[in-house]
């Protein structure tokens, strides 16, 4: 990695949010451009380059073009990074995986759902190419995104948080949503966010993606004191891991 | 003249989203000039079917980040509709000023960070800091203004966190409130500095104009941005129940998003049409910006369109200090700790109708007994303004055929921002037709 980093961000399928919890960053953003050199950002940016060294990559796959896309930049790049969950997961377009695609295209599209292209599926780019650093989130957390690229410019190896958001909720000392009778997909979520969204006094939706094996890594205890287990919750509950639950579901029967 | 002209401008950049613009001229004669929107399809209205009515807000937030809180508020007024909640004064009031904030940031980022390079002749704002520094400041604050004011209320700027059909999760903290209102009083002088810098670069803005219709909601004590019936500059007040037929869309070849018309082949939505609509309800300092610009009810310039919107962002900020005004005065109405509101679930059908930063949006659901969506529709300002930009392009381009290839392309490129264009948002605009399983 060169002193002043070259870096380059891509939208795929998605809200674009990822993007602009970077120009979120405000007067910060300025001091990010004195440490990298930022050479494409399409939705901010009308210079563009293919000479980069971190390519940041937000939105799922969702079209053959997509995939094409996908393949040129990991080409170019030395490191990709998946910014937000729909690149890191599948995200909320995973929702859809779920349904049947002929029902899908015809619900949004009718008679005229023959002219639209896509892939059954909307998948995270790691089902295309190789990816070197995940931020999850939907958002990412802008200060979790300057953590990875500080780390990056440093050389520090990636890693992601594998405890569930039940830990960082007890040293936040919150009320925990199953105690007020609502379900929480904390016990089986990627911790890292502070567990925000119940700081702000609902529940978590699982928008980090699972932990790493959940019927391992899940906070059991809270689970089996309302009578449910890791399975039945990753199982019912759909918004983020329509592509994560089959996926894992394969990896742990492997293991 | 230039007797061929081959401009394919694909990924527009500087917008949200992916769109194409495409001009081929062949012995002088225009043999294509089309806008074409290219965004993947997002398939959000199936996506919705099946959902429970805690989630269709949650997942509809995620069509746009950059208007997030409007997805966010249309998407309850459906389900609220739908199930026949009533929301609190305090909680509207709290529901209005997210939005304001949203629509502030909103046209912030278009006109300092997406539209402003091309006034200064530069390819993004960060080499605008060179040459103007305190404005690019201004901007900055401002944005950052409304993206405080939005997480104050909303828990956070991209995807609320606190806002639930009914009311919300947590009240904002007064003395943050406070605060922000402070900060709204002296963002004046950096509206003068922006208004001042778009005022001496205004005749870089084409004069270019071609009548249109103008369509917004419109209320009778308000300049309507939360609720209101629909207003058409053609032909007047019209009921939001109508929506489907007033936005009458249509496929066409060259898009994933459709097309939309009323009154005649196109209409416009956004800013300027609210301005043109509504103008009579602006605020005094609102009015000051426009006549500073001689912008006046019935322009129908589209690239002005950027100027209504920094009249907006005047309108926004007096509005709001008004709204927390009337919030604050004896403080606001106490709620426990991750409150729940009360909520009936029952089947029904509800349309939730908005002015969000590009314009009017709808949503309109149909739950059934147990609070499972069965039908969803969406029509995204955006979308509705595809048509207007494709007619524009096709008056526009025959009479600039003189200039260079690259002045072509950049005069349409420049008209394709001012309409702010919301892309991913667009292409998940058609409507559903529910199919028995």
């Amino acid at each position: 990695m060169t002193e002043r980093p070259r870096v380059a961000f891509f939208d795929f399928t998605g809200c674009e949010g990822d993007q602009l919890q970077v120009v979120n960053l405000e007067e910060r953003l300025f001091d990010l451009v004195e440490v990298v050199e930022v050479v494409s950002f399409r939705e901010a940016m009308s210079e563009h380059s293919d000479d980069y060294e971190i390519a940041f990559i937000e939105g799922s796959v969702v079209t053959a073009h997509d995939e094409e896309r996908l393949a040129g930049i990991r080409e170019n790049a030395d490191v990709v990074v998946a910014l937000g969950s729909c690149a890191a997961f599948g995200g909320i377009n995973a929702i859809r995986n779920d349904q049947d695609f002929e029902t899908v295209t015809e619900r949004v599209y009718g008679d005229d759902a023959d002219m639209i292209e896509a892939n059954p599926e909307a998948r995270p780019i790691e089902s295309v190419v190789e990816v070197d650093a995940t931020i999850p989130g939907c958002p990412i957390d802008r200060e979790e995104f300057v953590q990875v690229v500080t780390g990056l410019i440093r050389g520090v190896e990636p890693t992601l948080p594998n405890h569930p958001v039940c830990v960082e909720c007890k040293l936040e000392e919150n009320e925990c949503a199953f105690h007020r009778d609502e379900i929480c997909l904390g016990p089986v979520t990627r911790g890292g966010c502070g567990a925000d969204c119940v700081g702000e006094g609902t529940h978590c939706w699982g928008c980090r993606g699972m932990v790493d094996t959940p019927s391992e890594d899940a906070y059991t205890a809270v689970l089996e004191e309302h009578g449910l287990d890791a399975e039945e919750i990753v199982e019912q509950y759909q918004l983020y891991w329509g592509w994560q639950r089959p996926e894992r579901a394969t990896q742990e029967e492997a293991q | 003249m230039s007797e061929t002209i081959d401009i394919e401008s694909e990924y527009v950049t500087r917008v949200e989203g992916h769109g194409n613009i495409v001009v081929n001229v062949a012995d002088g004669e225009v043999e294509t000039c089309e806008w074409q929107v290219v965004e993947s399809p997002r398939f959000f209205e199936s996506m919705l079917v099946g959902r429970d009515w805690t989630e269709a807000h949650h997942v509809t937030a995620r069509i746009c980040a950059i208007c997030s809180i409007s997805h966010t508020t249309a998407s309850l007024k459906a389900t609220e509709a739908a199930m026949g909640v009533d929301l609190s004064a305090q909680d509207e009031r709290l529901r209005k000023l997210a939005l304001y904030a949203e629509t502030l940031q909103s046209h912030v980022l278009h006109l300092g960070y997406l539209a402003l390079p091309d006034l200064v002749g530069k390819q993004s704002v960060l080499p605008i800091l060179d040459s103007h520094e305190a404005e690019v400041e201004a901007v900055v604050r401002l944005h950052r203004l409304g993206n405080d004011l939005t997480e104050a209320i909303a828990g956070r700027s991209v995807h609320a966190q606190r806002h639930l059909p009914g009311g919300f999760s947590k009240l904002p903290d007064e003395d943050e409130l406070d605060a922000l209102r402070t900060r709204l009083e002296s963002a004046w002088s950096d509206v003068e500095l922006v208004a001042d810098l778009l005022v001496e670069l205004s005749d870089e803005l084409p004069d270019f104009e071609r009548e249109t219709e103008f369509i917004s909601l419109t209320h009778p004590d308000e300049y309507a941005f939360y609720d209101g019936t629909l207003y058409s500059s053609d032909t007047g007040e019209l009921d939001v129940e109508d929506y489907r037929e007033i936005v009458d869309e249509v496929v066409v070849e060259q898009s994933t998003a459709k097309f939309t018309s009323h009154a005649r082949e196109s209409y416009m939505v956004g800013a300027l049409a609210r301005l043109n609509n509504n103008f009579e309800q602006l605020g005094p300092m609102a009015k000051a910006v426009a006549d500073r610009f001689g912008l006046e009810p019935g322009s129908h310039n589209p690239y002005l369109n950027n100027v209504a919107q920094l009249v907006e962002i005047a309108h926004l900020i007096e509005t709001s200090i008004v709204e927390l005004d009337t919030l604050l005065d004896g403080g606001l109405d106490p709620q426990p700790d991750y409150h729940t509101p009360d909520v009936e679930v029952e089947a029904g059908t509800g349309i939730g109708a908005v002015e969000v930063p590009r314009g009017v949006l709808f949503h309109e659901y149909t739950y059934d007994e147990d609070g499972e969506i069965t039908d969803a529709n969406c029509v995204i300002p955006t979308n509705q303004n595809h048509a207007n930009i494709q007619q524009d392009m096709e008056e526009l381009v025959p009479t600039i055929l003189d200039r260079p290839e690259d002045e072509i392309e950049l005069t349409l490129e420049m008209l394709v921002r001012a309409y702010d264009p919301c892309i991913s948002c667009s292409t998940h605009y058609l409507d559903v037709e529910f199919v028995d399983e």
